[in-house]
């Protein structure tokens, strides 16, 4: 992880650096970012939408597992661990 | 007559909850909340039941009931399943949701964690659209406060409408308020008007246009703005529940149906088309209330209070030390297991077998004859022994430690840096959690795979979580090992290796259970991974003494109490095999030769053979079988002593090849009765449940006799 569990530890202001919108997979860790919308059907929609990831809800990528997949997230307050296909179809947004 | 199997509808998970009311006074209390927020704890503080608790989330995965008592008047608890909402997408939100729906309930407390409000008063707005009597229990202040997180709780009443107490629930004093509260709302009728979700303007028009006929025809039997609201939606599932609650006619009542589809014309005219983008706008809804419930209520101090969380996970989780820190903790949890259980273990078999002289000296003055002084001394007794001595002292230290590591929340995170070689075999990363539960208890990790929520990967879980070893199955192969591996050498280096070896084997258990589990995800479980979410709470500081005399009086002394339940009459059996002779030698040599043969091509002999299908009620009693059946055909004479063991078991036939055999066929081969139940139970087919010995067996017979063949090809 190296440079990325620096950036945890120093809980970086530093936003997704980019105007257009992204998936979640391109925030690295330390990140933040808003959301902008869930391209996933069915109870995996439900289930991130109960946990409060509604349009606008800022998410921060908190580091990736040992594999590289999947990733933890802080979600409104909790820390959330998402696969990656599931983030390729979460869009977000600089914040 | 309370609640039956089928006025609730709990049977898809449950196999009936039924309500033990003592009077028909007695008040039914419902205890919702998100998944791990304490809600066990608050459960087992009110009622003094220990219903199992840990720091992770999923771990109840049935409802639970209890008693309790304030001022007189009688309560029934019920600990539901956690679930962050009830729109219910999995068994366990079905449970929840029907219990508060259609369980009608006297009151719902729902317990919400303080470090992560915002998120669970999602589940409190839904449940205050339901239910009349809802209590908000704001657990875990104490952590709130560590994390300088503020929280107004009267504002927070006064902005949700109902009643707002804040919980320490690991201080049972906390929930004496919380007592009071509750006997309050339940007596009190005129209560204040609760927070009603607002949703978007065409949302609340298709309402408002079946409000009022909903409420004449369901005759206040269900809340009528949420029961229009769930019409709109359609959910199949709870649609069904409805009907069986209200009777068909309802949903069936023609002006109601024209109602409804006239509403959700009106709904796709302005742009929300599907039950999807209606429930999208609903929880949208309901998260924007939540947040502004919460604006200026809940105020974080300190941006960085989860700090130290994130440094351990950078370290637990992290790309270099997630993998080594997870083998060197299953490493220490083994060296202090074993070392620290070898002394009580002399001691304990030292006293236990002063007492069988005491005993047979005992039988000898009362001048009972030979036959009934070897049934009960040689055969019950002494198995008796040998099982408390062997297996007591290394399960009431490994049980705790487990428990510290499972209160401590680390648990998710072995699922978190598992999910990826799951994922390879099309599996669940939650199944790590069942697999961590299986070191503790097939059975429990046969029941626990009720966290995943994909059936095909449910089943996988269920049917591989005999790989890893159980408790029952530990004490075994620490005391092969010690016996052939480590010497009499002595000493922290011989307890360091012996606990290495161990963690090689287990290590080669979970490898097993990847490669069983992706065989069966190739071909009989064909299927790709679902997608989950795992939440990684807070790390929690374990209440280490509690811990201790919980996990001894409720795991270890109830897991020991069913192998003495099941080594008295094998202890019976094998010296009476033993002692009935015919055509010149014992049942027990009979039997022996018969599956000799068998058994040497596994490395094994027919003894161990025996032992272990005697041991099918309870792992524990293998090895206390074994040393049985060797002394009532041998000359030495038993005492504690593991070297004298040794001794036995090498006059006995037993090398190096012998030894590794035997942990391998302990570590695979059928599982336990228990867990055959369970798995049963689970299922629901014996199918699964045959299956299930049947993998566990061939990949132990397989494994035994390659490894047999090899080594004796190389030695």
């Amino acid at each position: 992880m190296g440079m990325g569990s620096f950036l945890i530890l120093k809980y970086s202001e530093r936003a997704v650096d980019m105007n257009k919108c992204v998936n979640l997979m391109d925030v690295s860790p330390g990140q933040r970012a808003l959301v902008k919308g869930i391209e996933l059907k069915g109870s995996m929609r439900r289930r991130l939408l109960d946990i409060g990831l509604i349009e606008n809800t800022e998410i921060e990528c908190l580091g990736r597992s040992p594999c590289g997949d999947p990733s933890a997230y802080l979600i409104r307050g909790a820390v959330i661990a998402i696969r990656s296909e599931e983030c390729r179809r979460i869009r977000v947004c600089a914040r | 007559m309370g609640l039956t199997h089928n006025s609730v509808g709990i049977g898809a998970v449950d196999s009936g909850l039924v309500l033990n009311k003592k009077s028909p006074l007695d008040k039914v209390v419902a205890l919702a909340g998100n998944p791990n927020v304490g809600k066990s704890t608050v459960f087992n503080g009110l009622t003094g039941l220990n219903q199992h608790t840990g720091n992770w989330p999923g771990k109840t995965v049935a409802s639970a009931q209890g008693a309790c008592e304030y001022r007189g008047e009688n309560y029934v608890m019920v600990d539901i399943p956690g679930t962050y909402s009830l729109m219910a997408h999995s068994a366990e939100e079905e449970v929840a949701r029907n219990f508060i729906c259609f369980g009608k309930p006297d009151a719902v407390v729902v317990v919400c964690d303080a470090t992560c409000l915002e998120r669970n008063l999602n589940l409190v707005l839904q449940t205050i659209e339901i239910s009349p009597r809802v209590v908000v229990c704001v657990n875990l202040m104490d952590e709130a406060k560590r994390k300088n997180i503020k929280i107004d709780l009267p504002l927070l009443s006064k902005r949700l409408g109902v009643p707002v107490v804040g919980t320490t629930a690991r201080k049972k004093k906390s929930l004496q308020a919380l007592l009071k509260v509750l006997s309050e709302t339940i007596a009190d009728e005129k209560r204040q008007e609760a927070f009603k979700v607002r949703y978007c303007g065409e949302i609340e028009a298709a309402i408002s246009s079946l409000e009022e006929c909903v409420s004449e025809k369901c005759g206040g039997r269900l809340n009528a703005r949420w029961l229009s609201l769930k019409l709109l939606d359609a959910d199949e599932s709870l649609l069904r529940e409805i009907s069986a609650f209200l009777g068909e006619e309802f949903l069936r009542d023609r002006e109601l149906s024209e109602k409804i589809e006239a509403a959700k014309a009106r709904l796709a005219e302005s742009g929300i088309a599907d039950t999807d983008a209606l429930k999208d706008s609903m929880v949208s809804s309901i998260v924007k209330s939540a947040e502004s419930i919460c604006a200026g209520a809940v105020v974080y101090e300190n941006r960085l209070y989860a700090d130290k969380d994130r440094r351990l996970d950078s370290i637990l989780t992290g790309r270099r030390f997630g993998y080594p820190v997870m083998i060197a903790l299953l490493a220490l949890v083994f060296y202090i297991t074993i070392t620290g259980a070898n002394y009580p273990s002399q001691l304990i078999a030292d006293g236990l077998f002063k007492v069988q002289e005491l005993l047979t000296e005992l039988f000898a003055r009362v001048g009972a004859p030979d036959w009934l002084h070897g049934a009960l001394v040689l055969g019950v007794y002494r198995v008796l022994a040998w099982v408390v001595s062997v297996m007591l002292p290394p399960m009431a230290i490994f049980f705790p430690l487990f428990t510290l590591l499972e209160d401590s929340g680390y648990l998710p995170r072995i699922a978190y840096n598992l999910d990826k070689p799951f994922k390879r075999c099309n599996a669940c990363g939650k199944q790590a959690l069942c697999m961590c539960m299986g070191f503790g208890c097939n059975a429990a990790g046969v029941i626990g795979a009720r966290i995943i929520d994909s059936p095909r990967e449910r089943l996988l879980a269920i049917l591989t979580n005999n790989f890893v070893p159980c408790n029952g199955r530990f004490p075994t192969l620490i005391a092969i090992l010690t016996m052939f591996f480590i010497g009499s050498a002595g000493g922290a280096f011989s307890s360091v290796l012996s606990a290495l070896m161990l963690t090689a084997v287990i290590v080669l258990g979970v490898a097993t259970t990847f490669a069983v589990t992706k065989a069966l995800s190739k071909t009989l479980l064909k299927g790709l991974p679902s997608s989950y979410t795992l939440e990684l709470p807070p790390y929690r500081r374990p209440q280490i003494g509690k811990v201790i005399v919980r996990s001894i009086f409720d795991r270890t002394l109830f897991v020991l109490g069913r192998a003495v339940v099941v080594a008295a009459p094998a202890g019976l059996i094998i010296w009476l095999m033993a002692n009935i002779t015919a055509g010149g030698s014992s049942l027990l040599a009979h039997c022996a030769s018969f599956l000799d043969p068998f058994a040497r091509l596994m490395g094994l002999d027919g003894v161990i053979l025996i032992a272990f299908i005697l041991g099918f009620p309870a792992n524990e009693i293998v090895m206390p079988i074994i040393i049985m059946a060797y002394i009532a055909g041998g000359t030495i004479q038993d005492s504690g002593s593991i070297w004298q063991m040794k001794e036995l078991f090498v006059e006995n036939g037993w090398t190096r090849i012998t030894a590794v055999s035997t942990m391998l066929f302990s570590l695979n081969h059928w599982p336990c009765s228990t867990t055959l139940l369970t798995i049963k139970k689970e299922t629901g087919s014996w199918k699964w449940t045959g299956l299930a010995a049947l993998i566990s067996t061939a990949v132990g017979v397989a494994m035994c006799i390659v490894f047999t063949a090899l080594a004796r090809m190389l030695s």
